[in-house]
């Protein structure tokens, strides 16, 4: 197995970024705009990215598969953004951010990644504050904090339960404020289908025009990916249900490496599932747990009304087994306790599968008025869902698929192993580790597109003064003439079933084989079930319509034929991990007391897949993960 | 709310599927230069608790499997903050009740009813298909100026700008527009006032937005005439449709500081 290089600068951990910052390669104001650099999602990371970029004067075009840049999925998150600001003097700092978001992780980051990410993580607030994001303030005008999952300072920035479109809004009004000087080319309506690779440098991407279908060239210097996670590979997560992993996954089969693909994020706090009819779950942000308390009844199967069963026969079971954290225990362990329960026979609501969310105690500590302001909106989205008053009775929740940590294997400047493709936000795999913390997607997106790809990009981009790419190289017609093939192969089978079908089959195998927990076993039978899945979808599949026009079923069916793929990967990569760490669960590894037993000696490491063509299996990479400046030790939130 | 109690599940102890009927009246166009018809479409066995958009899933599903062409809808995020829903229900911009159209679930309507989808009627949002439509004119009154000119970097620490709890909700209350276009839709000048004055009063409240608050104003009223949105003529048909809840109140705003820019510029 070849060993990759991080490119880690090396001194003291909190001197690392900034004596990057002082040799790193600069490119002059008149070279900058020599440059063309294609960014593909508008997201948090692709418009602060591609807005950071057109002002310091480099040619940016930004492709987005939506019709507007705002609408990117940034929009959904809600709860907050975290910084280490310590406006609250509760003891806050860089390092401790920088120690939770690793520990949250459970050790399987780059300390010098997470380091940065949480020094860069002041500059954030600046910014947006400056950008007019409106934060909640106090009534003596200073910005307000929370307390999030996985951490014991208040240092989450919020705009309401709203926060995800706030800070959207505040990128896309620079995004929007460099397209209107004309310094920016934004491209709506575009999905990239694949990349174009000349002598092993990513130099272009192949672009289908959804309206019109026209599959066209773009040529550049760089490419850079912000097209977010694939939790969608699971049919039903909270994703909005564009998001998509195309533009990552056909990078992959280019030759950039896919990190990590198992560590996926189950979120404890989302509005349990209906019917089968439904393609899409909902969040309630991870913020409620600051207020409502988790429980379910003590006895099996009680099918009393939550107000009838009195205090000592409830189980507020996060409380009672991380009592230091309580109902802010980190969301993997949430999760998993929340499927123990109902595992257990005392889940609640109809479909057994479901605990409560309870205000009861913190309407009567602080008010209806209260709690009405800080969850407002998210009280009246449960209602509008399931016909209850959350005020009233307590809120049922479930987890569900919400995060990808895995994502393409990135450097310390944020490029892929393939030179010239970077790779920001989600879509990469750098900075969480096996698991999340919340109100860290909004931060690492913003940290990556404002703060760190336009330190980075200068030093590929001053050796590429010589390379000028052009679409009429013969790499720029193979790609488009793949991406034309894929499209027709997918119209020409002409089944009889909607890619809905083979989407919603696929991500059954993935959450009862893949999903919060996983053994030797099951992950077996789902290597054996995608790939006859697969098969039946390019057999059975009907896509209405012509490749020439806007054609919805077409786009959805390309995405779905690449999460077929993907599904395996990241199944192969849950085998492969013979440990439980984070987000990734091994039944066979566990501690006496059910907590994710690691193993550092074989596994404190970074996964990373090579594509080997159709017909043969992935090669795996690794980069071992040293832990330097931090004792990786086992996760306590008790 | 676009929901009652009724059908509340809370106490529910088995999953009881109910399933109801519907007739569809929905708009197809091929695309901006063909004509468009209202097509009939039964909406049969439709569980009780999907949602509107659940339904038009369901449908387009039993389309492609009879091999028909589904319907083109816009959707993403379906929890009504993305704003790319677009649909006119019962000419209703959005459906009935607050939020946007995936918020509407089918216990809102009467079981066997005749439901009529159609697209945004608003000359400025061009039919591309079906029910969707082009919004961009959306992001170009926000590329004429919705925005702080802020640099990336070198922004003072947040601390040094105070802003009274009162002052950032009254932002926070405008910033919220979700730029759906439904008040665009439902105002009988297509005015495009809501959006704008959101935006304009979200910035002109804000100490950060002052600099540019006069020049800002300008050119986005500008970029709205220019678009050929209409004017408003206080028909509050928006406010009452938008699935944000921004108040009409920002077309005041918005006519004040257009006024205020115009003596002082």
């Amino acid at each position: 197995m070849t060993a990759l290089n991080s490119k880690i600068p090396p001194g003291p951990l909190e001197k690392k970024w900034e004596n990057f910052k002082k040799t790193a390669p600069l490119i002059s104001p008149t070279n900058k705009r020599k440059f063309n650099i294609v960014v593909i999602g508008s997201g948090l990371a692709g418009a602060s990215a591609a807005a950071t970029l057109a002002q310091e004067g480099y040619q940016v075009d930004c492709f987005s598969f939506h019709d507007s840049p705002r609408r990117a999925h940034s929009i959904a998150a809600q709860g907050g953004i975290n910084a280490a600001k310590n406006y609250q003097n509760d003891g806050d700092s860089v390092w401790r951010l920088f120690y939770d978001t690793l520990k949250g992780g459970d050790f399987r980051s780059r300390e010098a990644n997470v380091y940065r990410l949480a020094e860069v993580s002041l500059h954030i607030i600046d910014q947006c504050v400056a950008q007019g994001v409106p934060f909640a303030r106090e009534y003596g005008g200073q910005l307000a904090n929370r307390s999030f999952g996985g951490a014991q300072v208040s240092r989450t920035f919020y705009a309401r339960g709203q926060t995800g479109q706030q800070l959207l809004l505040g990128a896309y009004g620079s995004l929007s404020h460099q397209i209107g000087a004309g310094r920016l080319r934004m491209h709506t309506h575009s999905e990239m289908l694949d990349l174009v690779v000349i002598n092993g440098h990513a130099k272009g991407v192949i672009i289908r025009h959804l309206l019109t279908g026209a599959i066209l060239r773009y040529a550049a210097d760089a490419v850079v990916l912000a097209t977010g996670g694939y939790s969608n590979v699971y049919y039903l997560s909270t994703n909005a249900r564009g998001s998509n992993a195309t533009a990552i996954w056909r990078s992959y089969k280019r030759g950039a490496l896919f990190a990590n693909p198992c560590y996926t994020q189950i979120h404890p706090t989302c509005i349990p599932v209906a019917g089968d009819y439904q393609s899409k779950l909902t969040l309630m942000s991870e913020s409620l747990r600051n207020d409502g308390r988790i429980w379910v009844p003590k006895k099996k199967g009680d099918q009393r009304l939550p107000h009838q069963i009195p205090q000592q026969e409830r189980d507020y079971y996060l409380e009672r087994k991380y009592p230091a954290y309580g109902n802010l225990a980190p969301r993997d362990i949430a999760s998993r306790s929340a499927k123990e329960v109902c595992d257990q026979g005392r889940g609640v609501g109809p479909s057994g599968l479901g605990v409560y969310l309870d205000f009861e105690d913190s309407i009567t500590r602080l008010g209806k008025k209260v709690i009405e302001e800080r969850y407002g909106n998210l009280f009246e989205m449960y209602e509008n869902i399931t016909g209850e008053n959350a005020y009233e009775h307590p809120m049922r929740i479930f987890p569900a698929l919400h995060y990808t940590m895995g994502g393409l294997w990135v450097d310390y400047h944020l490029m892929s192993n393939l030179p010239g493709l970077y790779v920001l936000g989600e879509a990469n795999f750098s900075d969480h580790g096996a698991n999340r913390l919340g109100a860290s997607a909004l931060m690492q997106g913003l940290a990556d597109g404002y703060f760190i790809l336009p330190y980075t990009l200068g030093s590929y981009l001053c050796t590429q003064f010589e390379t000028k790419p052009s679409i009429d190289l013969p790499e720029f017609e193979q790609a488009q003439e793949a991406v034309l093939a894929t499209t027709s192969r997918l119209l020409e089978v002409r089944g009889s079933l909607s890619a809905h079908y083979f989407h919603r089959e696929l991500g059954k195998i993935l959450w009862e084989h893949c999903g919060m927990t996983r053994s030797e076993k099951s992950l077996q039978e789902a290597l054996s079930e995608i790939p006859k899945l697969r098969e039946r979808f390019w057999k059975e599949i009907n896509v209405p319509g012509s490749n020439d026009s806007f054609n919805k079923s077409l786009e959805y069916a390309g995405r779905v034929a690449d999460f077929l793929e993907l599904g395996e990967l990241l199944a192969r990569d849950a085998l492969h991990r013979r440990e439980s760490c984070g987000g990734h669960f091994r039944t066979e590894y566990q501690r006496p007391d059910g907590e994710a037993l690691r193993n550092d000696e074989l596994f404190s490491c970074v996964q990373a897949w090579q594509y080997q063509g159709e017909a043969s299996e992935p090669t795996l990479l690794q980069e071992p993960l040293c832990y330097e400046f931090v004792q990786p030790g086992m996760r306590n939130y008790k | 709310m676009k929901s009652s109690l009724n059908s509340s599940s809370l106490g529910q102890t088995r999953a009881e599927r109910k399933l109801l009927s519907f007739t569809l009246r929905i708009w197809r166009q091929e695309n901006s230069h063909s004509p468009g018809f209202f097509e009939q479409l039964d909406a049969k066995d439709i569980p009780a608790e999907a949602s509107f958009l659940e339904m038009l899933d369901i449908i387009n599903d039993r389309l492609i499997e009879e091999k028909k062409i589904p319907i083109a809808f816009d959707s993403d995020c379906r929890e009504g903050i993305c704003g790319t829903c677009s649909m006119v229900i019962n000419g209703i911009p959005q459906g009935p009740g607050r939020g946007a159209a995936c918020q509407v679930y089918m216990r809102s309507f009467s079981p066997g009813s005749t439901i009529t989808i159609e697209p945004y009627r608003v000359k400025a949002f061009p039919i591309l298909k079906d029910l969707v439509v082009d919004r961009s004119a959306y992001d170009r009154l926000i590329q004429a100026g919705g925005f702080i000119s802020e640099h990336t970097g070198g922004a003072a620490d947040a601390a040094t700008i105070l802003i009274s709890k009162k002052t950032a909700d009254a932002a926070m209350d405008a910033a919220a527009c979700i730029g759906c276009g439904a008040c665009a839709a439902a105002c009988p000048n297509s005015s495009a006032m809501l959006f704008v004055g959101a935006k304009v009063t979200h910035l002109s409240l804000l100490p950060q937005g002052q600099p540019e608050r006069s020049e800002r104003v300008f050119s986005m009223v500008h970029a709205m005439d220019g678009e050929g949105f209409g004017n408003c003529s206080n028909y509050y048909a928006c406010e009452a449709i938008c699935p944000a809840n921004i108040s009409a109140s920002v077309i005041a705003t918005l006519n004040r500081e257009f006024i205020k820019a115009s003596i002082t510029l």
